[in-house]
């Protein structure tokens, strides 16, 4: 296994390259996408913004998956609906804040007023309050982590079958969600967003600074992430994911590791969905879908699972190629996509970054 | 119906059948109430000839010339009384005039005279339409319709008709057996009948004042009610097993490959789709011939090889690589059915295909009214007995099946005695992937085929094979029985979508509290 724990936080090479980045992520995208005028070679469309943007998002869920996934032994295939209700409690604030500007001209969110209600549901409960909802995206994803992951994980539900029943339950939630009665919006979910904090949301300022608070985010994790896995807490989770019996017949109470680590990596998640929502503007019960939990493993498996580097690119690498494919032959990308899963867990079990470290 | 009716009354009308000629007089001279009057004697006879004579009337063939009334067809005309052919015709014909009133009059009559037509299915046609509105003046006819009924179902029909027109206008008694007949139906428009009776009115005395009555209608009521109730509890008991008989085809094969090889295939669900496009290949096949209906005797075994051949090929060529390592087998082989869907999708389009049911396989038996069982859910209950059957019959009595669960139960051991272990995984694997094939090919039969079948059904069989415990047919029949039954009772009471997420939360608990299924292998291995 790749990731081994104990080493240093990073060395000066890796600070380095981290100090690019966040060059690239604070000064450069917003000089050239703000400054540089519209017709240079070298701006930077809103469409790359919105690119970068969201690539950023999934690659937040990407270095949360990795936490549980390459160094906890935990494959989840339900990270998505973590992601998804972090983006629905996000998503809950942004459709108050269109206020009466909907096609209906209502208070209401447009699809109420559709259905008919009179008032708000108590889902919806101070959802015009920023701060109440930014509380949300953290609890609602933790919350059902923890209870889920509590009952699991005591139980010692491991390997495939956890797997299978993550990926129940965020088939369940999807079903539940596809509802109208449940109160969001149904299949279609929230879209037509307008502002966020009372500043209109379509403005180039805005969506720069979205992309600047992600890239905070993902490097915030990161840096997160690369603490706890290289501290002692890291080193017991290793020690789970290769021998979880010898771990407890130690002394060390593993459902706590496990619990902690998975209900961490579910809040990232949400947090990744909130950011993820007012970028790319909808939210709707299909990104609760089995299918796409699938693809995030793919994201980190490409990339290298137990490397938190590795999954970042994997993200990119995945969702760049993706973005190529829909555009260029929308009908090989399933193709390329199946592909990629059947030969990197073939011939790349350790990702990308195992290439690189071979060829060192 | 109509036309062919008429046919047969006009065969009727030609072979002599002699009527009473003042009757038929009166018919074609009479004022208005006589008419009526001959109209309702001619009903009481009851004969075909009748029948004959008012179904022309109503079609307004009936002329006069001098004393004598006619049935004139075109050029060809008959004696309305003696049935006797007519020729030459005489010119001073004029047309029998009825007015509205004695239409209506009519058109009743013609209806309940077709209660004795010599056919089957216009006989089941008139009593049904009798049911809810006869009128006491067609009871004499309703009997002498029940004297000579021999068809169950018509008699039944009629019987009910009788009991209601008697509970308005007979005698006690008869108006008690009325109530008794009643009480037999599984109609549930009878029940309103009876509830009138037990009817209060506004100031508290009962609508119908018979006491006697009374004890009797809530007797029937009792009877009845409890008819219909079972009557809904064997709708959902079918509707349930099947549900639970589709389950367990779905989750048959995964049993073998997941349950006893411990191969996490994702592309399952892709595999039941290979078999549902190869049965409509096959049947496209057929379509022009003559024996399509024979179609499915090409399509199983069909489906079984073509869904076989496939995982044979996947096994061979990626899940070989990938044993004992359930994790990335599961996101290789979910990458195999991402590759399928899109191929599928190259081939035969993104839209769904029309599959054709064989025609022994339409229509259904009515068990209760409302309550109908699909014949091609009943193929498909008995089609999944059989390869579970089969499928316990490969396993335990044969070779094969013998060296596939030595493999299982321990691979060291079994390649030690000469078990060659790789080529009974290729085996094992494509007799999985056969039987999910051929789930694909009942599924075609009542449900859509599209590209999305498999992804439809990829998380209940996963739900079933977990839930029945890994490596145990008999957990798998129970748990995909389970399943159905739990589904459709929870549908019946909130709806389907909150009972299929009751269920797989369900399913999510219970897996916690038992993590190796209702019907786990004991053994003292901790890391099971």
């Amino acid at each position: 296994m790749t990731g081994a724990p104990g080493q240093r936080f990073y060395g000066p090479r890796g600070w380095a390259i981290l100090a690019l980045c966040s060059i690239a992520i604070f000064v450069v995208m917003p000089l050239l996408n703000l400054a540089v005028p519209a017709d240079s070679p070298f701006h930077v469309s809103a469409y790359w913004v919105t690119l970068f943007g969201k690539i950023m998002c999934y690659a937040i869920v990407a270095v949360a998956l990795d936490l549980v996934w390459g160094y906890a032994g935990i494959l989840s295939l339900g990270h998505g609906l973590f992601f998804a209700l972090g983006g629905y409690a996000f998503g809950m604030y942004l459709m108050r804040q269109i206020g009466s500007d909907g096609q209906y001209r209502q208070p209401m969110p447009d699809f109420m007023v559709f259905l008919d209600w009179k008032e708000f549901p108590w889902q919806w409960w101070n959802s015009d309050s920023f701060l109440w909802c930014a509380m949300l995206v953290v609890v609602v994803p933790g919350l059902l982590a923890f209870v889920f992951g509590y009952f699991a994980f005591r139980s010692r539900v491991k390997g495939v079958y956890l797997s299978i029943i993550t990926q129940a339950l965020t088939f369940a939630a999807m079903l539940l969600f596809f509802r109208n009665a449940t109160g969001f919006g149904g299949n279609n979910g929230f879209t037509d967003f307008r502002r966020i904090l009372d500043i209109p949301i379509a403005t180039p300022q805005t969506r720069m600074a979205l992309f600047a608070i992600t890239g905070a985010a993902l490097i915030g994790t990161l840096l997160l992430a690369r603490w706890l896995t290289t501290s002692r807490f890291g080193r017991v989770l290793a020690a789970i994911r290769d021998a979880e019996q010898r771990v407890m017949f130690c002394g060390y109470d593993t459902v706590h590791y496990k619990l902690f680590v998975w209900t961490l990596s579910a809040v990232i998640c949400g947090i990744a969905g909130a950011l993820y929502v007012p970028q790319v503007g909808i939210i709707n019960p299909g990104e609760m879908s089995p299918a796409n939990s699938i693809e995030i493993a793919i994201w980190v498996a490409v990339g290298g699972r137990g490397t938190l580097i590795g999954p970042i690119l994997g993200a990119g690498l995945v969702n760049g190629a993706k973005s190529f494919f829909t555009q260029a032959f929308p009908e090989y990308w399933l193709y390329a996509l199946g592909l990629i899963f059947i030969l990197v867990t073939l011939f790349l079990p350790h990702g990308v970054m195992g290439l690189m470290k071979k060829k060192q | 119906m109509r036309i062919l009716l008429a046919g047969l009354s006009w065969w009727i009308a030609s072979s002599a059948l002699a009527l009473d000629a003042g009757t038929v007089n009166r018919l074609g001279f009479g004022d208005g109430d006589e008419k009526i009057a001959a109209i309702a004697a001619l009903v009481a006879e009851g004969d075909p000839a009748a029948a004959a004579l008012l179904q022309a009337a109503a079609d307004g063939e009936l002329q006069t010339s001098g004393k004598r009334v006619f049935i004139v067809k075109g050029e060809e005309a008959l004696d309305a009384a003696t049935g006797a052919r007519v020729a030459p015709l005489p010119e001073d014909r004029e047309d029998v005039i009825f007015n509205n009133r004695v239409r209506r009059e009519l058109g009743g009559a013609v209806a309940a005279l077709r209660l004795i037509s010599p056919d089957r299915a216009a006989r089941l046609a008139a009593a049904r339409e009798l049911t809810g509105n006869a009128d006491e003046a067609m009871l004499p006819l309703i009997k002498k319709a029940l004297e000579r009924e021999t068809d169950a179902s018509v008699k039944q029909l009629l019987e009910l008709t009788q009991a209601t027109l008697e509970l308005r206008t007979g005698s006690k008694e008869s108006r008690i057996g009325a109530i008794r007949t009643l009480g037999l139906s599984t109609n549930p428009n009878t029940k309103m009948l009876l509830l009138a009776i037990l009817e209060k009115s506004k100031d508290g005395s009962f609508s119908e004042p018979d006491e006697d009555l009374r004890i009797e209608a809530q007797k029937s009521l009792r009877e009845l009610e409890a008819r219909l109730a079972w009557g809904e509890r064997a709708g959902v008991l079918f509707t349930s097993v099947s549900l639970g008989s589709v389950l367990l085809l779905a989750a048959l094969g995964l049993a073998i490959t997941y349950g006893l090889m411990g191969v996490i295939n994702m592309a399952h669900g892709e595999l039941i789709m290979v078999g549902a496009y190869t049965t409509y290949v096959v049947q496209n096949l057929f379509k022009r011939t003559e024996f399509f209906d024979w179609y499915p005797l090409a399509a199983v075994p069909a489906s079984f090889l073509a869904a076989a051949l496939v995982g044979m090929a996947l096994e061979r060529l990626v899940i070989r690589w990938l044993y004992g390592r359930p994790l990335e087998t599961l996101l290789a082989t979910w990458g195999i059915s991402l590759m399928l869907i899109q191929t599928v999708r190259t081939i035969f389009g993104a839209a769904n295909v029309q599959v054709e049911n064989p025609a022994f396989m339409s229509g259904g038996i009515e068990l209760f009214t409302g309550v109908v069982m699909p014949w091609s859910r009943i193929c498909i209950i008995a089609f999944a007995a059989l390869v579970l059957f089969l499928m316990y019959f490969l396993l335990t009595k044969t070779r094969l099946g013998l060296f596939v669960r030595g493999v299982t139960q321990n691979r060291a051991m079994a390649s030690c005695v000469g078990v060659p272990t790789a080529r009974v995984d290729t085996w094992a694997f494509g007799l999985g992937s056969g039987i999910a094939g051929l789930a694909g090919c009942a599924l075609s039969q009542i449900d859509n085929v599209g590209p999305n079948l498999g992804q439809n059904y990829i998380v209940d069989s996963f739900m079933v094979v977990v839930l029945g415990g890994v490596g145990q047919l008999a957990g798998t029949v129970y748990a995909a029985l389970g399943l159905g039954f739990a589904n459709k009772l929870l549908e019946a009471w909130q709806g389907a979508v909150l009972a299929k997420i009751a269920v797989l939360v369900f399913i999510i608990f219970f897996i916690q509290k038992r993590p190796q299924g209702m019907f786990a292998l004991k053994g003292r291995a901790q890391d099971a």
